[in-house]
């Protein structure tokens, strides 16, 4: 028997008061409410409990059933309330479930949160001993490990200081660190690795994938599907507290991430033209972005883009308009392009309803998030919205640069194809 | 297959299946929380330990005032503050103790919802943190008795006795109200309060002796009588006889206050992390 751990049916139960503000019940709400069941009781001994209307079941996690073998490491992915934090608790022992079990074989050490336990009052020394302890290292473990545990977090000279006095990203270091030298044999990783300058993350990852060749096994939540693609080779997306897909890593994150952007997005974006204020001379209708004539927000980048913006002049006007600029993270604008771009001349709009579409040509954009942002604009007088009206843009890569390094992260904002020829000279 | 010890099963209701092993594996987490709060206590204050020191002994300076100096109550043929000393210390021991792990739970909310390990640690530990105490004021009354020159005779072997049932009593009305103040924040305000009262209904400032003998019985019913009782017994070694009623009554107080909050503590700890 190869396999680690076996979930069957494993549910997880919830009231939730609706009508109560406070989290802790009163010891006064419960005798009164304990004296009125006890009253109902006696005048009513055989009738059923009563149904409390304000308080509702709300299941978490409902018949969740999966295998995971020894040395697999295994993605859970989900949108937010989708259950994955419950399932990691109930793995890791934290809570109970209402029903169903699981089979765990090995040592488990799960890290729902980086640095719990740590306090603030003493010292990084301090600190990792009594955080060591806390999930589950002995003294003797710790010492063995301590140096380590300090060249990894690179905080050497603070050591002695109280982690009050940390940045956060040394605190997160350091904390990371200790939990990095667990050395079991499952290891339940929840988030944590967006913590931490992008260098840190890079050793931490590394760290989790050294894990997983050494033959342990790893759970890892994550909303960040690069990492899960890279440090993953299966993944379990979870939705509404069930298992929607389980299979490999690349197609159920690539699924996920389709379903989840495409659908919600495109009817915000709707809603929020719909806001705007209104302009004397140009209205917004629609944005669209289409790959083979179907809407999408997850963008193949071996193909081309189609952006497609629908909008309605009311007034003749000279110097008119559309754009987009193509936005990374920060907010750099990487690419500006008008409809008029070809033009010889400042063009002249009759009123009308426009659809104007722009192509952006295939193996140019790189695997990574972008944002759009569409605006039109007046020569000269003002942008319509104000800000434009942003999109977020997500891109993957098929173009097949870059295919021989899948893990080398693309660190370019854009990804040309660039030709390249190398000859013996 | 369920009986190989590496296969850890979680199942509604049977979590606990390797409670009593896991408390035995965590067994450091103990030292290192209590090592933790003790250390986070003195960290940036000036004179540190001091504290520890200064608090009991101006407890039995006021204390003598009132009592003895005041209300001229009896002292048993011992020195007055020696009299109280020996009280003060169970009596400090137990209220520090019983506060503290009353609150220790929600103080570590944090690690209970993030990680797993035997939640009897924590007010375990908290327990230890005023056992520590307790120890460095006994340096005090050993002080007390050289400057008095009162020299204790053979019953002073007794006192671990005593200070068992006094770790028993703390820790089980501690286990109680911590469980009971992850759900009901009452217990907040309703612990200080009881320990406020406690001092002046356990024989701290005053020997039990001046109890009217009809209710010596119902006063032993306050489980501290009896502890406190044996403290003085077993450190001042008058010629008070020892009062074996009452004394009973207090442990078998205590036993039962000991096994139901374990009881109480292990049924209401699964649901920790989901309430608090």
């Amino acid at each position: 028997m190869s396999s680690v751990i076996t979930v069957e049916n494993l549910s997880k139960k919830y009231i939730i008061g609706h009508q109560q503000q406070e989290r802790h019940t009163t010891l006064r709400d419960a005798l009164v409410s304990g004296g009125k069941r006890f009253a109902d009781k006696l005048w009513h001994p055989f009738s059923a409990p009563e149904n409390d209307s304000s308080r509702e079941e709300f299941w978490a996690l409902k018949d969740v059933t999966f295998e995971i073998q020894q040395g697999d490491r295994v993605g859970i992915i989900g949108r937010n309330g989708a259950g994955k934090s419950t399932l990691l608790k109930i793995l890791s022992r934290i809570t109970e479930p209402t029903s169903g079990r699981g089979l765990i074989k090995g040592r488990v050490a799960s890290l729902l949160e980086v640095g719990t336990g740590f306090h603030p009052e003493l010292t990084g020394r301090e600190n990792i001993y009594l955080n060591g302890a806390i999930l589950g290292m002995s003294k003797a473990e710790i010492k063995k490990k301590f140096d380590e545990i300090v060249v990894f977090s690179e905080v050497e000279k603070f050591l002695d200081t109280p982690v009050k006095r940390y940045s956060s990203g040394m605190y997160v270091r350091l904390a990371f660190s200790v939990a990095a030298h667990l050395e079991p044999e499952i290891l339940i990783v929840d988030e944590v690795l967006a913590v931490g300058d992008a260098q840190f993350q890079k050793k931490c990852l590394g760290k989790m994938q050294e894990a997983g060749k050494q033959g342990r096994t790893v759970l890892f939540v994550s909303h960040n599907m690069p990492a899960i693609r890279n440090l993953c080779d299966r993944a379990i997306w979870l939705k509404d507290g069930q298992v929607h897909q389980a299979g490999a890593a690349l197609t159920v994150s690539e699924n996920y991430l389709r379903q989840s952007l495409s659908a919600a997005s495109f009817q915000d974006m709707q809603a929020t033209l719909a806001t705007l204020p209104p302009d004397p001379v140009f209205r917004l209708e629609k944005i669209a972005v289409k790959q083979k004539g179907v809407l999408t927000n997850l963008v193949l980048n071996g193909d081309p883009t189609e952006v497609e913006v629908t909008y309605v002049v009311l007034q003749r006007s000279v110097g008119l308009r559309v754009y987009f600029d193509l936005c990374d993270e920060e907010q750099n604008i990487l690419i500006r392009t008008f409809n008029d771009d070809a033009a010889d001349s400042m063009s002249v709009v009759e009123p009308g309803r426009y659809v104007s579409q722009a192509v952006i040509p295939a193996d140019l954009l790189a695997p990574r998030s972008y944002e759009l942002k569409i605006y039109g604009t007046i020569y000269n007088q003002r942008s319509i919205p104000e800000g434009g009206v942003g999109m977020p843009l997500l891109v993957e890569n098929t173009s097949g640069i870059n295919r021989a390094y899948p893990l080398d992260p693309v660190r370019a904002k854009l990804l040309p194809r660039i030709l390249w020829q190398t000859q013996l000279a | 297959m369920h009986n190989n010890p590496n296969i850890l099963v979680i199942e509604a209701g049977c979590a606990e299946r390797h409670y009593w092993r896991d408390l035995w594996r965590y067994r450091e987490l103990f030292f290192f929380l209590a090592w933790r709060d003790i250390l986070v206590r003195y960290k940036q204050t000036v004179v540190g330990v001091v504290w520890a020191l200064a608090r009991p002994l101006l407890t039995v300076l006021v204390f003598t005032l009132v009592f003895s100096k005041l209300a001229k109550l009896p002292s048993e043929g011992a020195p007055y503050p020696i009299l109280i000393f020996a009280a003060l210390l169970p009596w400090q021991f137990f209220s520090s103790a019983f506060s503290g792990a009353g609150d220790s739970l929600i103080s570590n909310a944090g690690m209970i919802s993030k990680v797993y390990f035997p939640r009897l640690v924590i007010p375990a530990s908290a327990v230890i943190v005023s056992f520590v105490d307790f120890l460095v004021s006994g340096v005090i009354l050993v002080g007390l008795m050289l400057w008095y020159g009162f020299a204790p005779n053979l019953r002073l072997l007794t006192l671990p006795l005593f200070v068992l049932v006094a770790v028993a009593a703390a820790m089980g009305a501690g286990l109680w109200v911590a469980a009971l103040n992850v759900r009901y924040r009452d217990f907040r305000i309703v612990v200080p309060f009881v320990v406020q009262l406690g001092l002046y209904i356990s024989p701290v400032g005053f020997s039990s002796s001046i109890v009217p003998e009809q209710w010596r019985l119902l006063y032993s019913i306050n489980p501290m009588v009896g502890v406190i009782d044996g403290f003085r017994w077993a450190i001042l070694g008058g010629g008070t006889p020892f009062y074996w009623p009452g004394f009973l009554v207090s442990i078998f107080l205590v036993l039962a206050i000991l096994l139901t909050g374990i009881a109480y503590f292990r049924k209401t700890e699964k649901t920790f992390a989901d309430v608090i």
